[in-house]
């Protein structure tokens, strides 16, 4: 019974199914294996490398490609960058000066115009100094008159007073000595 | 009695169950076309990829959907590894060491789905794979190289005597790499998965119960784990295997 069994199902699987030695080894079953082994082989190859292979090998290099071309747009984007930067550091160097020559101009026409206004008020200064020592003078001769009227008018009193007779003439003289003097 | 044959009836250890092959449609025999669980599975593999590469990157976007970004991963991380160890020269078998790679990858990863079947376990499929590989690699050696290519086998830097028995060690080593490379794949999944399937079994007994599921959960998460490892080493081993062809001389 049993090896009718074993032989309708085949040399390898016993009368309840089970393997009788290892399946591995069972030489019915292995062209079975080794055909659809081969079909599954060549079907994989021709997926990968009709299909699969190509398209992930050129998304791979798309993305290499777009990664270089970014990085390059990223560096001329720097370059323009730090040129805007010379230029505006040049621009702001330019005003610094600009500004320092304006500076110095204003100041030498302010110096220039003080120096004209001084020169003019030295020289008023100089005429009122000149004008008032005119001034002074006349007023010090005009003192000195008035002194020598008074001493000459005080001695003459004086020397009626003492009793005295005195011509204008000595008294002036004897007073204008002692003016002197 | 009816305890123990209870227990005994709990205790049903058949890990290698998973592995068997069985027609989608009907009970019939197996013949090579016959559409199998191993088809199936196979074509999910290759829905999967299909749905990552091709849908995922349907939109050809600058800035990546997620899906978009898997598949870009993948690729950046495939090319990387093809481009470092086989050189320049090695870029243009890029697709085929892609295709080989992500069959691994997808087999490996769906294979750990619970009821899943794991393509990458059978010894026929990886031995596939690995002669395909080690076939290849001969050809494109002879083809690129003609009979300097047998200069990967011939040390000039070591001493004269030694170069025939270096020359004999490094045949076998050449002739065994096709063996190593497919048994390590179906070994390393079909353990695991074996392994799954014992500790599961253990799972039916209530007393260590708590602690086969603690070790189904401690192996499925080696298994997420060698599920990658394996497809990245069986690819970096094909990269290898291709710059000895490309550039023979050591």
């Amino acid at each position: 019974m049993a090896t009718e069994t074993t032989e309708a199902v085949g040399a390898c699987v016993d009368a309840g199914g089970s393997a009788l030695g290892m399946p591995q080894l069972c030489a019915d079953w292995m062209p079975n294996q080794i055909f659809w082994l081969v079909v599954t082989l060549i079907a994989i190859y021709f997926v990968m490398s009709r299909i699969a292979l190509p398209r992930i090998g050129a998304v791979l290099a798309e993305r290499s490609g777009t990664i270089t071309n970014d990085i390059a747009a990223a560096e001329e984007l720097k370059n323009k960058a730090s040129e805007a930067e010379a230029a505006y550091e040049k621009a702001l160097v330019d005003a610094r000066a600009e500004a320092a020559k304006i500076v110095a101009e204003a100041k030498a026409e302010i110096q220039a115009e003080l120096d004209v206004e001084l020169q003019k008020a030295d020289a008023e200064i100089a005429a009122k100094t000149a004008e008032s020592e005119a001034a002074i003078a006349e007023i010090r001769d005009g003192a000195v008159k008035s002194v020598t009227q008074v001493a000459k008018d005080t001695a003459k009193e004086l020397v009626a007073a003492m009793g005295g007779a005195a011509d204008a003439k000595t008294i002036t003289a004897a007073v204008n000595a002692r003016m002197k003097g | 009695m009816a305890t123990e044959d209870k227990a005994e009836g709990g205790l049903v250890f058949h890990p290698l169950d998973q592995f068997i092959v069985k027609p989608l449609f009907g009970d019939g025999p197996v013949h090579w076309y016959t559409p199998t669980n191993v088809t199936l599975w196979m074509a999910i593999a290759l829905l999967a990829i299909v749905g990552v590469f091709v849908l995922g990157s349907r939109g050809r976007a600058v800035i990546p959907t997620r899906l978009q970004s898997i598949g870009e991963l993948i690729y950046g991380f495939i090319y990387k590894m093809v481009e470092d160890v086989t050189g320049k020269d090695g870029v243009k078998y890029f697709p085929y060491i892609m295709t080989l790679f992500l069959f691994i990858l997808f087999a490996n990863y769906l294979a750990l789905i619970p009821m899943s079947y794991s393509p990458t376990s059978m010894i026929a499929v990886t031995a596939v794979l690995g002669f395909g590989v080690f076939i290849c690699v001969t050809i494109l050696g002879f083809v690129k190289n003609g009979a300097a290519f047998l200069g990967l086998f011939w040390m000039s830097d070591a001493p004269a005597i030694l170069r025939p028995i270096i020359a004999v060690i490094e045949v076998i080593s050449y002739f065994v790499r096709p063996v190593s490379h497919s048994i390590r794949l179906a070994g390393n999944i079909m353990a695991g998965h074996a392994v799954l399937k014992v500790f599961a079994g253990f799972a039916a007994l209530t007393l260590v119960s708590p602690v086969a599921i603690f070790g189904i959960v401690a192996i499925y998460g080696l298994e997420v784990l060698v599920a990658g490892i394996q497809a990245y080493v069986f690819t970096i081993l094909t990269c290898v295997y291709l710059k000895d062809a490309l550039h023979p001389a050591h």
